[in-house]
């Protein structure tokens, strides 16, 4: 018996090392450990042994089920991995392909920047306002402290709007967003914080660094006890969180006849970080936005006291802010629309 | 304005180097936008200040001279020169000579171009240097002679010592006229470096007769002049003025003339306050009369132009009639000549807006009416005069007469200004100390007298018009002690909530949506041409609102739709791409009467072309009408509005058989469909275009961000699928309309999955397939309850809209 499981256990090994495939593994299964195997057979007849060869050839013939079991389930991960390796290999794809992207369009980078000039804002308490583009004289200039033929009005070009609409240039389309300040102080009293986007218009021709039609983003804070300290601290906020925690920024006099004291506040140059190069002129400065302490007058124009509130106002041109942020160096290219140019601001 | 650092130097010491100098000027609010320096390329060993010691002929050439210069060296060079004023014969002349190896400008070339100088054969004689022009030296565009320099000019010293220096560009605010002279910078940098200021000493000899009986000056309309005087200088020599004073001039940006007009500009500079000059002789009557123009309709001024007057233009008169206009330019007629013998000065305060306008209407800017027409001190006309007629003695000789004549409304009183020193930290944020502001503003000219601790009455200096109130006292010591000294504090939370508009939300999330369709955002200028409005034929009730002063015919109509402008965009694009998918989210304009427009948020669509863009996997297909159907479906959805229906329109822009009005509720937002082929023809398309145009503010009115929640059911939906046969007139709309109707209560979709026309379907017949899906929220549905609604359907589609079932 033993001799018959011997060369039943050679046979088997044999067999199956000679099994390439699964088909001809389970074969193999079947016919040495399936139910009517050979083996299941062998064991199958260990009752009908002499009692004293019992114990020995059932624990060959166990032993032998048990080994070709464990060598079957090896040649069977073996032939599995082998089968699978062949299968990727007939369904190999080029992963290089390019992928069926989703077809989604962009946002002008406008848009872009004026949500994160906005959004920014918001964090620091600020709300919206949105005026409009065709405004009156007295609200763009007049009541901004800029009366008829003030010669600061020589600072804004103007485009007025014709008869029958416009009357003796008692209408125009806004040349700066400043006259929102007016609109808001004239819809909510203090506590204000507040920015106005919106589109601007001015009577001039088109460089790579002007427009005639551009966005401005205006603010406006008005309360108790309101100081340029603030109108520090909001801005340096704002330009860090644009354009990056290393920002240094510089705050000069300037005049505009609706804020007093005036200022500039410029951020050092992006570009050269403040060596100097093209982009900031050789000053390593990049002039940012004009801003200052609301002046009283303005305050008296809209019946807030000035001996009480104090307020500040700022006004930035979003292209300026977007030229910098991409490095585009034509203001022309906003309004050209060329989707070549948008294409690259999919963001 | 331009301002030498050498004339500034006459007023005020300059502690710092120029760079620090333009920095804090900058940081004062008087931005240097460029910092000049003239002779900056003139080598110290190479560029001298020489005398001529002889000049001789040239033995080959008529034109040419020999002169033999002395520059302090042990020997004496002898150079080539084709100058007119270096003659055979002369000598002592001071010259500037430059020698081989100095760089120098080339006279002839078209644009500035540099030279190195080195020894050349001139005609057959050798010359190792030459004698300089203004234009060699990048000085001026002077090149007929050669600098004669001034005869205490020292020889042999470096040129860039004598004539080097370094000239501030300086933009000075429109409020700010008392800087647009080189003594308000000085006293300006006095402030801020602390140093002394040093007004010109005007005090001369009064030799001639008494002013007032040379002249007689008359103010008739007073609203426009509220001071006038006038000076006299008798027994003039007209000549060109000291060489330094026209180098000052030149370096200011002004073109000298002659001593006597160079005096008046050199005034206007060094001042503020613009001086005309008269030929005393022509003055008729010896009389000067300040009147408007009134009947006066022409004037020939000094640039030889006649030019129209206006009634209210202000004129300078004389007895028989206009000699200057006022402010702005004077005349021809009177103008000093080379002949001048007697000169009259004028030196007055004219009101500014009458200034402005007459420069305006005029076209006609000048370095006088610029000033005028800012506001200047009306203590200023006498100094001025003064100042003039002295240095025309100094520069033309002759005898000033006694006193002005000195005619002038009642001059306005000195301001003060109660100025609490709590001011300054309520605007600043920060206290400063008393010494510093009363140093700063005393420096400025503020004379400052203190009524109780910690408050001043501040008499503003005449120069300062733009000083009315305590929030400009704190602008001076703030800005001149230095903004970078005002601390950054972040702004206190506000007490309440602050304004956000509603539509802004929804305009920004319809964008989203919009990109996430495939459409690029573009923005286009919100006013367009006749033409382009001309091409859309499109036509409104109120005539539309334009722009009084367009720049171009392009931009002249304030848009009242954004149709034309994208349509222009796309066609545009066109050119570069197979497909494009715009949309423009902005402002048309509809005027109202006696009101500022309507200006109504409008969203425009534009697509044509490809419907993919190109890839290895994709198919090719042109965009239809379907595309920018479902992006407004997926828009009017995704804004939470479920009211909505498309209604067959006909729209002269649109192509009939394929153009819906959008509706929601009872409202019309907008129309969308395909492009009117003619006008796409007039764009140069020839793809068919697709383009909507909503009332975006309509559209929002009904959007909500609420979505009422249906519970999932947990039962199994059946799917069945119907074929019905239809005539080709019944909307699809229609259809789907009576299977949810009678498909009650358990329908919960029909979806059309396919459109077939053609055989075995009769002509004029279409084949529409739906699958439609059943379910209940409670149980399971039995066969029997799905059969006995598939069949009420196709029974209700025979009914009501004569479909057939088929196959």
């Amino acid at each position: 018996m033993l001799e018959k499981i011997k060369s039943l256990r050679e046979k088997a090994i044999q067999e199956l090392e000679a099994s390439a495939d699964s088909n001809s593994l389970e074969e193999w299964k079947r016919t040495y450990l399936g139910k009517k195997g050979f083996v299941t057979q062998l064991l199958r007849q260990i009752g009908s042994l002499p009692p004293e060869e019992r114990p020995k050839a059932g624990e060959a013939a166990n032993l032998l089920r048990d080994e070709l079991t464990q060598l079957y389930e090896e040649k069977a991960s073996a032939i599995k991995e082998a089968e699978r390796l062949q299968a990727a290999k007939a369904q190999a794809i080029d992963v290089t392909l390019p992928g069926r992207r989703p077809q989604i369009g962009a946002l002008h980078p406008v848009t872009q920047t004026l949500r994160e000039i906005i959004e920014i804002f918001s964090r620091m308490g600020f709300g919206v306002y949105e005026g409009p583009e065709v405004e009156w004289d007295e609200y763009n200039f007049g009541l901004l402290n800029i009366p008829p033929e003030h010669p600061a009005r020589d600072m804004w070009d103007t485009l007025y709007i014709a008869p029958p609409y416009g009357k003796d240039g008692n209408m125009l389309l806004r040349t700066h967003t400043s006259p929102d300040q007016i609109r808001v102080m004239e819809l909510t009293k203090p506590p204000i914080r507040v920015v106005v986007p919106g589109r601007c218009y001015r009577h001039e021709a088109t460089d790579a660094s002007h427009e005639w039609m551009f966005y401005q983003v205006e603010g406006l804070a008005v309360d108790k006890g309101i100081t340029m300290a603030h109108l520090k601290g909001v801005l340096t906020t704002f330009v860090r969180e644009m354009f990056g925690k290393e920002r240094k920024v510089r705050f000069r006099c300037d005049y505009f006849p609706f804020v007093e004291p005036g200022a500039d506040m410029a951020m050092d140059c992006i570009v050269c970080g403040g060596k100097g190069c093209r982009v900031c002129k050789f000053t390593g400065w990049l002039e940012i936005l004009g801003a200052g302490m609301v002046h009283p007058q303005v305050l008296r124009n809209v019946g807030i006291d000035p001996n009480i509130y104090t307020g500040f106002a700022f006004g930035m041109g979003v292209e300026r802010i977007a030229m910098l942020k991409h490095k585009i160096d034509d203001i022309r290219y906003f309004y050209a629309n060329d989707l070549r140019f948008l294409k690259q601001f999919r963001a | 304005m331009k301002v030498p650092l050498s004339w500034l130097k006459d007023y005020v010491e300059i502690k710092l180097p120029p760079e620090q100098l333009a920095y804090k000027l900058t940081m004062a609010g008087f931005e240097v936008a460029e910092i000049h320096r003239v002779g900056e390329l003139w080598d110290r060993d190479k560029v001298f200040v020489g005398q001529i010691v002889e000049v001789k002929p040239h033995p080959n050439a008529d034109r040419l001279t020999i002169a033999v210069v002395d520059y302090g060296a042990s020997e004496l060079v002898e150079v080539v020169t084709g100058a007119p004023n270096i003659k055979v014969g002369q000598s002592g002349q001071k010259v500037a000579l430059a020698l081989a190896g100095a760089r120098l400008v080339d006279p002839y070339a078209p644009q500035k171009t540099y030279f190195t100088l080195k020894p050349t054969k001139i005609r057959g004689v050798l010359s190792p240097g030459m004698v300089c022009s203004e234009k060699e030296l990048d000085l001026s565009d002077e090149h007929e002679t050669v600098i004669i320099l001034p005869d205490d000019a020292p020889v042999g010293i470096p040129l860039a010592d004598y004539l080097g220096d370094i000239i501030l560009d300086i933009e000075v605010p429109t409020n700010r006229p008392d800087c647009l002279s080189i003594l308000g910078i000085a006293r300006e940098v006095a402030a801020l470096t602390d140093a002394e200021f040093h007004p010109p000493i005007i005090d001369y000899p009064e030799e001639g007769p008494e002013a007032k009986e040379l002249v007689e000056v008359e103010i008739a309309d007073s609203d426009l002049c509220s001071r006038y005087t006038a000076a006299v200088v008798l027994g003039v020599e007209i000549k060109p003025s000291p060489y330094l004073v026209q180098r000052r001039l030149r370096a200011a940006g002004m073109r000298p003339i002659n001593n006597v007009v160079d005096a008046t500009n050199y005034v206007m500079l060094e001042l503020g306050q613009p001086i005309h000059a008269f030929d005393y002789d022509k003055i008729r009557g010896r009389k000067i009369i300040v009147r408007r123009a009134r009947e006066d309709r022409t004037f020939t001024t000094l640039d030889g132009i006649t030019r129209s007057l206006f009634p209210d233009t202000l004129l300078i008169a004389d007895a028989e009639g206009p000699v200057a206009i006022a402010g702005v330019m004077g005349g021809m007629e009177s103008e000093v000549t080379d002949k001048t013998k007697n000169v009259l000065i004028e030196s007055a305060n004219f009101n500014r807006v009458s200034i402005r306008r007459t420069s305006r209407l005029l076209g006609l800017r000048t370095e006088a009416s610029l000033r005028f027409e800012k506001g200047l001190d009306p203590y200023l006309p006498p100094e001025g005069g003064k100042r003039t007629a002295q240095l025309i003695k100094e520069w033309a000789g002759g005898t000033i007469a006694k006193g002005l004549v000195d005619v002038h409304t009642p001059l306005p009183p000195r301001r003060t200004i109660t100025f609490h020193l709590s001011e300054l930290e309520r605007f600043i944020g920060i206290s400063y100390p008393k010494e510093q502001v009363s140093s700063i503003l005393g420096k400025l000219g503020f004379e400052l007298k203190e009524e109780e601790p910690q408050t001043y009455t501040v008499t503003v200096p005449t120069h300062r018009g733009d000083v009315t109130e305590p929030a400009d006292l704190v602008e001076e010591v703030a800005r001149i002690a230095g903004y970078d000294l005002i601390p950054t504090e972040m702004i206190p939370a506000p007490s309440s909530p602050q304004i956000f508009p509603e539509l802004l939300k929804w305009e920004e999330a319809a964008k989203d949506v919009l990109v996430a369709c495939g459409l690029y955002e573009v923005k286009t200028y919100a006013l367009i041409s006749q033409e382009l409005l001309d091409q859309f034929g499109l036509s409104y009730p109120l005539p539309l609102l334009s722009v009084a002063n367009p720049m171009t015919p392009e931009h002249v109509f304030l848009r009242p739709t954004l149709l034309p402008s994208l349509l222009r965009t796309l066609a545009y694009n066109l050119r570069f791409q197979d497909g494009v998918k715009i949309f423009e989210l902005a402002r048309v304009y509809l005027p109202r009467e006696n009101d500022l427009p309507q200006e109504r948020i409008t969203l425009a669509i534009a697509m044509a072309g490809e419907a993919e863009e190109l890839s290895w996997f994709g198919s090719s297909r042109r965009l239809d009408f379907f595309d920018l159907k479902g992006v407004v479906e997926e828009l009017v959805e995704r804004m939470g509005i479920s009211n909505y229906q498309f209604i067959p329109a006909d729209e002269r822009a649109f192509f009939p058989g394929q153009t819906a009005w959008l509706k929601v509720g009872e409202d019309t937002i907008g129309i969308l469909g395909k492009l009117n082929p003619d006008i796409a023809e007039a764009f140069e398309v020839e793809e068919e275009v697709f383009m909507a145009e909503f009332n975006f503010e309509a559209l929002a009115s009904h959007a909500s961000s609420r979505r009422e929640f249906k519970p999932v059911s947990r039962y199994p939906a059946v799917v069945q699928d119907i074929a019905v046969v239809v005539d080709e007139e019944i909307p699809a709309e229609e259809v789907r309309k009576v299977i949810m109707e009678a498909g009650k209560p358990f329908i919960r979709s029909a979806v059309l999955f396919d459109l077939y026309r053609g055989k075995p379907v009769p002509p004029g017949k279409k084949s529409l397939a739906y699958s439609l899906t059943f379910q209940a929220d409670d149980r399971t549905l039995t066969d029997k309850e799905v059969t006995k609604l598939r069949e009420r359907v196709i029974r209700e589609l025979e009914r009501k809209l004569g479909a057939t079932l088929r196959g």
